[in-house]
């Protein structure tokens, strides 16, 4: 193990800066999360909070930057030190990104078929001890399709714990749920971290749900970090963009007359 | 993009010359793409138990079932019906210059070079080629591929790698199954015209057939195999905008394996023949 593992941070991202082809979406991004804190990344629609966590998934590569996860830049590293951080990582994806041609036992047992060399009936009790974790006990047998939306999400994120990571990340965990699936989802998460003392990094544009399990919040706009601190401070700042988020009133950006009259025309 | 604004009847020629450069540099990419998802596979094929990531014998059978065994009966009854046709169309022709018996002559040869190999290949690039292409498709639209490489497993080694073998194990076994079919679907109609026995067909078949035709027949069955996984996988991977796009990449990866299977069989044909 590098002895930057030690460090007091879990993740660490330093000046990242990301496009789309000639886009620029993340503009000198800096975040540290601390090991065991449960880091929210807030922040509106197309604001990159989604294009910033699959940097932090290694999914994508940055135009400059550096992202260390348990002390490994994942930007400069070899296939093996990246194979072996996966394995202790654990993501839930916004849609749950179930394999649709698996049930949801093998979907969650997978991780431990491709990375481990235990039998058969240890990994399917490993299985269900992490379906019974996200109240799914009973529901193995089913395939993907025949689950509801909060059902999928909680399998995908007893995918996420099964190989019991040391992070974990969570992409929209009450996107298209209903308030009481919502509220169930966030106590999981709260209670995850409390028992397996994991870094949880969450990604949302739900303000209740930010508020309630967030250690610090992350609030990210158009690309930019607004702001990084407790929920207190973040419901207190007095930035004009925070506060719009905070309080849903719409965007009023000042229009430039010749750029708009460019943009219309094509010119 | 200054030139051309200042130049309005010069427009559409540039415009064409830029379609060209831009269509030119996407046909290497792609090229380079499944040249380099070839070498993966392979890599991961023999390499990849030695770096604890192995290509599972699981899902190569699993493959191997859909692509190939349940493909048996349709391939059955294509190439026996293709037979039939070459007999009734071989006597026809033939018996103009009171030649009918020569018939086994061209059934054998065009089957077992040719048709049997070909055959099967397009049945198997319409019907496990497309599945394929959807199948990635829509796993990478419900970020599925995304999911597998986040938890370590390489999309390569455990989509692509498994089809390629299970593919180029499937083609040759089922034109083995087409030769024998296609053979037999011509004896059914010979015998009838040309009044002997299925016993002496065969007989007169196997003396005219060589090892060679046989083996020629399952040489360009390896290479349709190859053809059709690296396309319908690769264009499967390049899916973009929901169900409509996984609609379009389906009709283009059937469109091109077929385009590729018939310009390689003829490259083929023309290079074993007399080279």
């Amino acid at each position: 193990m590098p002895a930057a593992d030690h460090s007091e941070y879990a993740i660490e991202v330093q000046h990242l800066d990301a496009h789309y082809g000639e886009r620029q979406i993340l503009k000198d991004v800096s975040l540290n999360v601390r090991h065991g804190e449960i880091m929210v990344i807030m922040g509106g629609s197309g604001s990159g909070k989604s294009t910033l966590l699959r940097h932090l998934l290694g999914l994508n590569t940055p135009t400059r930057g550096s992202i260390k996860l348990l002390g490994i830049d994942i930007t400069q590293s070899s296939e093996k030190e990246m194979f072996d951080l996966r394995k202790k990582m654990g993501v839930a994806f916004q849609g749950g990104a179930l394999f649709g041609s698996m049930s949801v036992e093998e979907n969650v047992v997978l991780p431990l078929c491709e990375h481990t060399e235990l039998d058969e009936n240890t990994m399917r009790i490993m299985g269900r001890m992490k379906l019974e974790v996200v109240n799914l006990a009973g529901f193995e047998h089913l395939m993907p399709a025949e689950l509801s939306g909060g059902m999928i999400k909680r399998a995908a994120l007893a995918r996420a714990i099964v190989m019991d990571p040391r992070l974990l990340f969570f992409d929209e965990p009450s996107a298209g749920l209903d308030p009481v699936a919502a509220v169930e989802l966030d106590e999981l998460i709260l209670r995850l971290r409390q028992v397996m003392n994991i870094t949880i990094v969450v990604v949302t544009h739900e303000l209740e749900s930010a508020f309630k399990i967030a250690d610090r919040i992350t609030v990210l706009d158009q690309g930019v970090i607004l702001m990084t601190d407790t929920v207190e401070a973040v419901r207190n700042s007095d930035n004009p963009r925070i506060q719009s988020l905070l309080n849903r009133l719409p965007r009023d950006d000042a229009i430039d007359t010749d750029e708009y009259l460019e943009r219309l025309t094509g010119i | 993009m200054s030139n051309a604004a200042q130049t309005p009847a010069l427009r559409p020629v540039f415009r064409f010359v830029e379609n060209v450069g831009r269509k030119t540099v996407a046909a290497i990419e792609e090229f380079g793409y499944v040249s380099s998802m070839l070498a993966e596979s392979f890599y991961w094929l023999l390499f990849g138990r030695r770096q604890q990531q192995p290509v599972r014998m699981r899902s190569i059978f699993a493959e191997a079932m859909r692509i190939g065994v349940h493909a048996i009966p349709i391939i059955t009854i294509i190439t026996l019906a293709i037979g039939v046709m070459m007999a009734i169309q071989g006597i026809q022709t033939l018996k103009t210059f009171g030649a009918e018996s020569k018939v086994i002559v061209g059934i054998a040869i065009a089957i077992t070079r040719e048709f049997a190999p070909l055959i099967v290949s397009i049945m198997i690039a319409g019907r496990s080629g497309s599945a394929i292409t959807a199948r990635i498709g829509t796993m990478l639209e419900s970020q599925e591929i995304d999911a597998l490489r986040v938890i370590g497993i390489n999309p390569v080694r455990y989509i692509t790698a498994p089809l390629l073998l299970a593919m180029m194990i499937s083609i040759p076994a089922l034109t083995i199954l087409g030769d024998f079919m296609g053979l037999l679907g011509g004896g059914l109609y010979s015998i009838i015209e040309l009044k002997i026995t299925l016993a002496i067909y065969f007989e007169r078949c196997a003396d005219i057939l060589a090892w060679d035709d046989i083996a020629q027949g399952l040489i360009k069955s390896l290479v349709f195999a190859a053809i059709i996984v690296l396309v319908s996988v690769s264009n499967g991977f390049q899916v973009r905008g929901g169900a409509e796009g996984v609609g379009r990449a389906t009709t283009r990866s059937v469109v091109m394996s077929l385009t590729f299977i018939v310009i390689a069989d003829m490259i083929f044909t023309y290079f074993l023949n007399f080279a």
